[in-house]
């Protein structure tokens, strides 16, 4: 209650506060905003709305070949690479959580790497080299490279709820009869679901947005969407340009709810289990 | 107790040791466990009681000795190979399966037969009163009935010892006194060995044939609740379960089976056997069996003063202090012998109601008395 009331004045209190508030969502959405109403612009030109209009939507779904063969490839792209980091990362997070091996401390450390370096960086890296082994730029050099940034990721969700689970689980299934790949497939990676769900999410979304490193690992037939795009504005903007922008906004807004749902989910019941 | 002599040890530990690193946790410890027997083992945190469970159930390897199961030796074998189910503190449960599911995963991995797996998992549910509970998940049930899916899920699997390492310690007291009675209860029924783990002397007492207190990874005594309170073997034992007076005395004299003491408060006359002379050694009184006298009671010269005297309902504690300082625990029923405080009394108890026990100290005292008697020990 005095806790409630306390905030309630302090709300009051902070007029000036909310104007920076307002300002800086302002300065964070508008231009979002700008692009979903000129996305509906009648004049190709975008300095002025002169009416209402679907067309950019229709040319968008109709005629571009290339942005659809890009979409398809992007797409293509997320889901190996979520599929793979997913595999990777949960196979690594358990390793890490159970064993104790030399330079284990080292291992962990390197994993903010990927993080934390520029992604220009990891792209020139990668793409020296790739042709310092002589191997083409192909899809699977775009999925390997996608791979090798989502990891960590998955690594770092997935590590809360690990460390939060009871060692005693995992004891209680050896102890009734299950050896250790049984208590991995029974219990562990089960236990692990809502994790992997929510960080296979968050590698799908960090894969089909990425736009630095695929540009370094692509191959010429392998355009992702957001390179495709990235080249089409490099000219006059075009309105279907903001359609696209605004469909894939839309994709991503709908992915990164979900991961956040289940995600806090899965922390609320991590709370429940370490309550318990 | 005696009958259960007669058989044959289901489990037996033989001189194990455990490490951690440099630490010694559990220091060459040996035990036999009966068919059918309820042992506890007693100690507060950091005895090694739970090392000594784990090692039991397979979770900590045994850094030198033996443990056998049924004469089979258990080194090398993992918990998924030993005929034992544990129940842990935290209950374990799977938080991702319902109270069927729990109940059945042991079955599962002995490959059972569907229908058969439904029938005992039923069967079980039933005993532990939780019919009905299938479709549910861990955490919609309380503390109390995930505790009984625990015990469900070990003992369906029939175990030769079931284990359990403090499963009462996150339940409130009066379920916990409930819970007592219901395992203790469910273990004669079933007749399943069960070693259990608790650092509550009461919980011991209540439900336990036998209980082995450990202290410092050595077992301080073994033997049945009356055997502990009534003939404490160490200072340990007797201050750790219920409430003791506790003297240091040494021996002045060893006359047919009668002890002369010395002590700091008085001197008392006692009937022991197997202490020599000048040996230091501890004399343990419980305070209900301490009784007094306005005078002096023949074998007995221990004068104090009454302290307090405290009401508590179904007794009074009075304090009484010694002419050293030291003050004597005695209670007695409402209707019993009181003196006001202030009153000079003279302290005695019946033949048989105390212990005296052997120190560690005696033989550096021995060592100093011969030194200052001029002969160097060789």
């Amino acid at each position: 209650m005095k806790a409630a009331a306390k905030a309630g004045k302090e709300k009051k209190n902070g007029y000036g506060y909310d104007l920076i508030a307002y300002t800086v969502y302002a300065f964070l959405y508008l231009p979002i905003l700008i692009v979903i109403i000129y996305s509906f612009n009648k004049s190709e030109i975008n300095v002025n709305f002169t009416g209402f209009t679907l067309d950019w939507y229709k040319e968008l779904f109709s005629k571009d070949r290339d942005l659809w063969q890009a979409l398809k490839t992007s797409l293509l792209l997320a889901s190996y690479s979520t599929i793979i980091s997913c595999v990777i990362g949960t196979f690594a997070t358990i390793a890490m959580h159970r064993y104790r091996f030399p330079g284990k401390q080292i291992i962990e450390n390197l994993l903010y790497i990927p993080i934390v370096i520029p992604e220009i960086v990891i792209g020139i890296a990668f793409l020296a080299t790739m042709s310092m082994f002589g191997i083409n730029m192909s899809m699977t050099t775009l999925v390997i490279s996608h791979v090798t940034f989502c990891v960590p990721f998955v690594i770092f969700t997935l590590r809360p709820r690990i460390s939060g689970f009871d060692a005693s689980i995992e004891e209680a299934a050896m102890d009734l009869g299950a050896n250790q790949w049984h208590t991995l497939k029974r219990v562990t990676i089960p236990m692990l679901v809502p994790g992997i769900i929510a960080s296979a999410l968050m590698s799908f979304t960090l894969s089909i947005d990425d736009v630095t490193i695929s540009f370094f690992a692509a191959g010429p037939e392998n355009t992702t969407l957001p390179i495709k795009i990235y080249g089409m504005v490099r000219g006059k903007i075009s309105p279907d340009v903001y359609g696209q922008c605004v469909i894939i906004m839309l994709g991503t807004i709908a992915l990164v709810a979900a991961a956040m749902l289940i995600l806090s989910a899965n922390a609320r019941r991590t709370k429940r289990i370490q309550s318990n | 107790m005696t009958e259960k002599m007669d058989k044959k040890p289901i489990i037996s530990l033989r001189n194990v040791i455990k490490k951690y690193g440099e630490n010694l946790v559990v220091n060459k410890i040996n035990l036999d466990i009966y068919q059918g027997e309820f042992l506890t083992l007693l100690g507060a945190s950091g005895c090694g009681k739970t090392t000594t469970l784990r090692m039991i159930a397979g979770f900590e390897d045994i850094t030198e000795g033996e443990i056998f199961l049924e004469d089979e030796n258990m080194a090398g074998k993992p918990p998924y190979h030993r005929n034992v189910n544990t129940v842990f503190q935290s209950y374990a449960l799977f938080p991702h399966m319902n109270v069927f599911d729990n109940v059945a995963f042991g079955l599962v991995e002995k490959k059972m037969k569907k229908a058969e797996i439904r029938k005992k998992v039923r069967e079980v549910l039933e005993l532990v009163q939780l019919t009905g509970f299938e479709r549910r998940k861990p955490d919609q049930m309380s503390g109390g009935q995930k505790q009984r899916v625990a015990i469900a899920r070990a003992i369906v699997n029939n175990p030769r010892v079931l284990l359990l390492d403090e499963p009462l310690g996150a339940l409130d007291l009066k379920l916990r006194r409930q819970m007592q009675l219901d395992l203790k209860h469910l273990q004669q029924q079933l007749n399943i060995t069960f070693v259990y783990v608790t650092h509550d002397q009461e919980e011991a007492m209540t439900m336990s044939d036998r209980i082995a207190i450990m202290n410092g990874g050595v077992f301080e005594q073994i033997g049945t609740a009356e055997e502990i309170y009534e003939h404490p073997k160490t200072k340990f034992v007797a201050d750790f379960i219920g409430e003791s007076n506790i003297f240091e005395t040494s021996i002045h004299a060893v006359e047919e089976k009668m002890l002369k003491l010395i002590m700091e408060q008085g001197d008392v006359t006692v009937r022991e056997q197997g202490f020599e002379v000048n040996e230091i050694a501890y004399l343990c009184v419980r305070p209900e069996n301490i009784k007094i006298s306005e005078f002096p009671v023949e074998g007995f010269n221990l004068k104090g003063i009454i302290k307090e005297n405290i009401y508590v309902g179904s007794q009074i504690k009075t304090t009484i202090e010694m002419i050293n300082g030291y003050l004597v625990k005695k209670t007695a029923f409402p209707d019993g012998d009181m003196k006001p405080a202030g009153s000079i009394v003279y302290l005695y108890w019946d033949d048989g109601k105390s212990v005296l026990m052997h120190t560690k100290e005696d033989k550096i005292y021995n060592y100093i008395e011969s030194a200052e008697g001029g002969s160097i020990p060789s």
